[in-house]
């Protein structure tokens, strides 16, 4: 059974921190980066993640450019967005860069489950 | 005082935190992610929240004081500001963060003055009950008790 790999992209070290915990406390082997830039540079470099939960406002790239650039890059891992923003202008507009699904910070145990049993139900990994 | 009783006043506080607006729901999946393997998991958090909170209030000081305020800096701090209350859930700072940031779009100096006052009072209220928090459970686990975790919708 291969084990989960998650990338936390946000510039916050609160969030850093607490999503950091909360993968980890669900055995889920993951890295942090601090904006889009460094999530699309690591990826540069081969590295490959099951579930991105990617943050919307970033400096340097934010979580939409990151998200388009990943996508033409023809990353196809899952992504969350995972952001505090609740206008339904603004999630559409995260939406249509290429995210896969969509939560509002805070993040919790429940709302990553419900992330990674999406990822279950597309086939790509089994989570347990 | 017997651990017993230093559990239930713990328990008390802590509701009365969460009713007066100090805390809600996500404080609690914050107690969650601590256990064995991460005793300190909260503490660490929230001390770490406080450390940045204050630098982050000193820079914003510094930034409405300047005779050319910088508001694209000052929106950028009260955004991170923002983010870390929401996480830790330190409800009122998060609310005052968010009139700040309507204050900032406005470039409105004075008003981003004030609130930025009334975020420096809400700052020191949530540090002393978070630190009188952790006090009560430093005596509970000195006195060889466990801490008791307040279940959601008490």
């Amino acid at each position: 059974m291969n084990k989960l790999r998650a990338l936390v992209v946000d510039d916050n070290i609160i969030n850093q921190m607490i999503h950091h915990r909360l993968l980890d406390n669900l055995g889920i082997e993951n890295q942090v980066v601090g904006n889009g830039k460094e999530a699309v540079d690591v990826h540069s470099s081969g590295t490959y993640f099951d579930v991105i939960l990617m943050d919307m406002d970033m400096p340097i790239m934010n979580g939409i450019e990151a998200t388009k650039k990943l996508r033409e890059m023809g990353i196809r891992s899952f992504i969350a967005g995972v952001t505090t923003r609740a206008l339904e202008q603004e999630k559409g507009e995260f939406m249509e860069a290429g995210l896969d699904d969509y939560q509002e910070k805070p993040l919790t145990t429940a709302k990553l489950l419900s992330i990674l049993h999406k990822i279950n139900h597309s086939g790509i990994h089994n989570f347990s | 005082m017997e651990v017993g009783q230093m559990q239930r006043r713990l328990l008390d506080y802590t509701k009365t935190l969460l009713m007066e607006g100090f805390l809600d729901g996500q404080f609690l999946q914050l107690q969650q992610l601590q256990d064995e393997s991460n005793p300190g998991f909260v503490v660490e958090v929230v001390s770490l929240f406080f450390d940045d909170s204050e630098k982050l209030l000193n820079d914003l000081t510094s930034a409405l004081d300047q005779p050319s305020v910088d508001f694209s800096r000052v929106d950028s701090h009260v955004h991170q500001l923002k983010g870390s209350s929401s996480s830790i859930d330190a409800q009122r700072i998060k609310n005052a963060s968010l009139a700040f940031r309507n204050f900032c779009e406005e470039q409105n100096v004075e008003a981003c003055q004030r609130c930025l006052q009334q975020i420096k009072q809400e700052y020191y209220l949530a540090r002393n009950n978070l630190e009188t928090l952790f006090r009560l459970e430093q005596q509970i686990v000195a006195a060889g008790g466990s801490i008791p975790m307040l279940e959601m919708g008490f």
